[in-house]
């Protein structure tokens, strides 16, 4: 938006909502939402306290060694996807049943079957964030130009050869889009798996706060929790652009 | 021009024709940096095809948008008719090079879009889209969708479309790019038989010389970065004779020559 | 043009109907595959529940006796009802607020400036974080549902409209002004036709978050409907019931979504209906 002849950047956008926000809190019309600034100031107490230190660590441990997991099944799932129709059409429908469906219902199965700890959380991550992976695998595989395929075939490539210098390049910006979408369904899967569990981490403080109506620290822990969240899709999505450079050869 | 395209004078109305439309001092930059077009001066006299060819970046699909009201010059302007384009009008009508069809619009309902948006009533409106979609030759295909026609059929429909409004002067936009080379030859001939039919002053871009050189009166030679006009060339061949015959005229041969000797230092 | 383009038009029509031919033989394929694939899963399931791989992972023909119990006792169908009540509510209340506001973000610039970030935000971050909070604050009845089916649903629903009207084709826009449509037939015979099968594919996405919401408020706070199946069968451990429950509500889902698809599919695609 331009006022005045300045281009304004969208993302300004927000500082107008935090104002509001601002405002609203200060007003008192709503219990839900404390002024920013107070949330803001709880902040720092929260970060400091050894509670969400834990917490912290104990997602972001879940939350690392699950969306490993989840690449390292997700990309040669959709691999053999995307080369074998037999596989594709076994196990089509249910990676596509598995991307749509609500996932959450599933964690109660999962609790029972991992118990109620660190684990239940890391499965509950791997299994958000696998299908997409998968399925933008999939995608990029099939998506490989058929003429860089017969060009390495007529150059005498082996099997070997052709995925790891080609299609495996050339899926690439497609399997870092699926990563990027895995990593955003991931950290909601850390962080649905630690609200059902809601016996550690930060699943135990969301539960103590909204319990106690600490709206101030509930809200300082939700910000904390968004900017993870951004933080990390925002990551990828640089590395995407990078990517990019390559993606703009192909199809150029 | 060579002295065999001066040597066939056809007995066309070029003489006589006043410009409908007149270009004046035409300018367009894109932001700061880009410089499209420079200081066009063109007349378009009634009647006539006239072509606007040039390599790639020349800025002729700029300077027809601009005619056409799409888009904004930075500086000079257009009259047509001698009043001065602001925006589209009634006189002018655009035929896109992606065809620019309604997905989910019937034939029918595609070459009558036009009068739809001027609110002219069902019944009439597809009457005239009817008797146009006959002349393109696409009747029995009035209740298909674009999506069930080759690329050729879908620009026959979007002209239908051009010629429903019944605007003086019609706007082509590298009409034939997205169509098969045989559909296209098939297209141009029709193309000309047309004109025999429908009174109208044609402005027609392309990057084919030998598409211009069949079909036009005029031909204006832009040169790139910044577009400016370099020559305007008139190739004189009677159109009175078959199609295969054109194509094996001398003018119609040394003309396209002409023009590629002219090009080809902009090749890259 | 007097002269009828015979061969190109037989042309046209033949490798459009070529076209068919072929997608309805392995049409029937794919069927013959999804049936593979379902009995495949089904006896895997069968096969790790009766070694067992654990004592709560009852062989499938046991949950699908569960099923039965539950079906027959009236318990599943009364969880549904109280499931899909706040379900339906907060999708079309997403609905209606979502596609208004996506398509006057697509429409407007300042709309945009002041909508986007926020939904881009809401988004990406795990807006559940939020659900238990909602409980606290309206209670445990409907209220509460509906809006954590709201907070997951719109977002995506907006998100939707508003790439759907930006990515209406520009030539299709610069073609209406051409022959002179005004702002308002632009909006209404161009715009609008053109993003609603992307708009209807947010309403799927919307729907589809729907469910988790739903989902998740039930299972975290408010004991009622399939969640509260889920939990209370958990509890007692009633594993194939509670099974039963949890693969009855996914499928419901992954086929109201894909039934959603084939609705999509046919009403806005003739371009893909042949394919489907």
């Amino acid at each position: 938006m331009t006022i005045a002849g300045y281009r304004i950047p969208p993302m300004f956008s927000l500082i107008f909502w935090a104002i509001v926000w601002e405002i609203v809190g200060r007003l008192g019309l709503v219990f839900l939402f404390p002024p920013l600034s107070h949330v803001v100031m709880e902040l720092g107490q929260v970060l400091g306290s050894g509670q969400f230190l834990g917490a912290a660590l104990l997602t972001l441990k879940c939350f690392f060694i699950g969306i490993g997991i989840a690449i390292a099944v997700g990309v040669p799932l959709g691999y053999l996807m995307g080369r074998s129709d037999t596989a594709d059409k076994l196990l089509g429908i249910w990676v596509n049943l598995f991307v749509s469906a609500p996932l959450s219902a599933l964690v109660p199965v999962i609790m029972i079957l991992f118990g109620m700890g660190e684990a239940t959380i890391i499965v509950t991550v791997v299994l958000f964030a696998v299908w997409i992976i998968a399925l933008d695998t999939r995608a990029g595989v099939r998506d490989v130009s058929p003429s860089l395929l017969a060009m390495a075939q007529s150059f005498g490539a082996t099997r070997w050869q052709t995925t790891t210098k080609i299609i495996f390049f050339a899926a690439l910006p497609e399997i870092l889009a699926g990563i990027r979408l895995g990593v955003i369904r991931g950290v909601k899967g850390v962080v649905i798996g630690q609200l059902l569990v809601s016996i550690l981490g930060l699943g135990e403080l969301f539960e103590l706060y909204s319990r106690n109506f600490l709206m101030e620290e509930f809200w300082a822990l939700t910000l904390i929790v968004f900017g993870f969240a951004l933080g990390a899709a925002e990551l990828i999505a640089i590395l995407e652009r990078k990517i990019d450079f390559y993606a703009g050869v192909r199809h150029g | 021009m060579t002295a065999a395209a001066r040597a066939v004078r056809a007995i066309s109305s070029a003489d006589a024709a006043k410009p409908v439309v007149e270009v004046r001092n035409l300018g367009k930059r894109y932001g700061s940096q880009v410089e499209a077009l420079r200081d066009i001066n063109l007349d378009f006299p009634a009647g006539q095809l006239t072509s606007l060819l040039g390599p790639s970046g020349c800025g002729k699909t700029t300077l027809l948008k601009i005619i056409a009201g799409l888009l904004p010059a930075t500086n000079g302007e257009v009259f047509v008719n001698g009043q001065k384009v602001t925006g589209p009008g009634p006189e002018r009508a655009f035929v896109f090079q992606d065809f620019a069809l309604l997905p989910w619009a019937t034939v029918v309902r595609n070459a009558a879009f036009g009068l739809e948006l001027r609110g002219v009533p069902v019944a009439e409106r597809e009457k005239t889209a009817r008797h146009y979609i006959d002349q393109v030759g696409l009747s029995g295909f009035e209740n298909r969708y674009p999506h069930e026609l080759s690329g050729g059929m879908r620009q026959r429909v979007g002209l239908a479309r051009a010629l429903a409004v019944n605007a003086d002067v019609l706007l082509l936009d590298e009409p034939f790019s997205a169509v098969d080379e045989q559909n296209r030859r098939k297209f141009q001939e029709d193309l000309l038989k047309l004109r025999q039919v429908e009174n109208k002053t044609l402005i027609f871009v392309t990057h084919s010389i030998e598409e211009a050189v069949y079909l036009s009166d005029r031909i204006v030679l832009l040169s790139p970065r910044p577009g400016r006009v370099s020559e305007v060339i008139e190739p004189r061949i009677s159109r009175d004779r078959s199609p295969d015959q054109i194509r094996r005229d001398s003018a119609y041969l040394d003309t396209v020559e002409t023009i590629w000797r002219g090009l080809r230092d902009y090749a890259d | 043009m007097s002269v009828q383009t015979n061969s190109q038009i037989a042309g046209g029509v033949d490798a459009a109907r070529e076209g068919a031919a072929t997608t309805a033989t392995s049409g029937e394929s794919i069927l013959l595959w999804r049936l593979a694939s379902i009995v495949l899963f089904c006896l895997a399931w069968e096969i790790a529940g009766r070694i067992p791989i654990n004592v709560a992972f009852p062989p499938f023909s046991e949950v699908v006796m569960a099923f039965g119990r539950i079906v027959a006792d009236g318990t599943l169908p009364a969880a549904f009802l109280d499931t899909l009540q706040p379900l339906v509510i907060g999708v079309f209340l997403a609905t209606a607020v979502g596609i208004v506001m996506g398509v006057g973000m697509g429409l407007r610039e300042e709309l945009e400036w002041a909508g986007v970030p926020v939904f881009v935000v809401m988004q990406a971050a795990p807006m559940a974080a939020l659900i238990p909070l909602i409980t606290f604050i309206y209670g445990i009845g409907l209220t509460a549902k509906v809006l954590s089916v709201i907070i997951l649903a719109l977002p995506v629903i907006a998100l939707n409209g508003y790439k759907a009207v930006r990515n209406v084709s520009p030539s299709l826009r610069a073609m209406c002004r051409s022959f002179l449509g005004s702002r308002r037939q632009e909006i209404f015979k161009v715009i609008l036709p053109d993003a609603s099968p992307m708009i209807f594919a947010g309403l799927r996405l919307g729907i589809s978050a729907g469910f988790v919401g739903v989902i998740l408020a039930e299972l975290l706070i408010t004991p009622t409907g399939i969640g509260d199946l889920i939990t209370y069968h958990r509890s007692i451990a009633n594993y194939s019931e509670m099974y039963a429950a949890i693969a009855t509500i996914i499928l419901f889902a992954a086929i109201t979504v894909g039934l959603l698809e084939r609705i999509e599919i046919a009403l806005f695609r003739p371009e893909k209906k042949e394919h489907a």
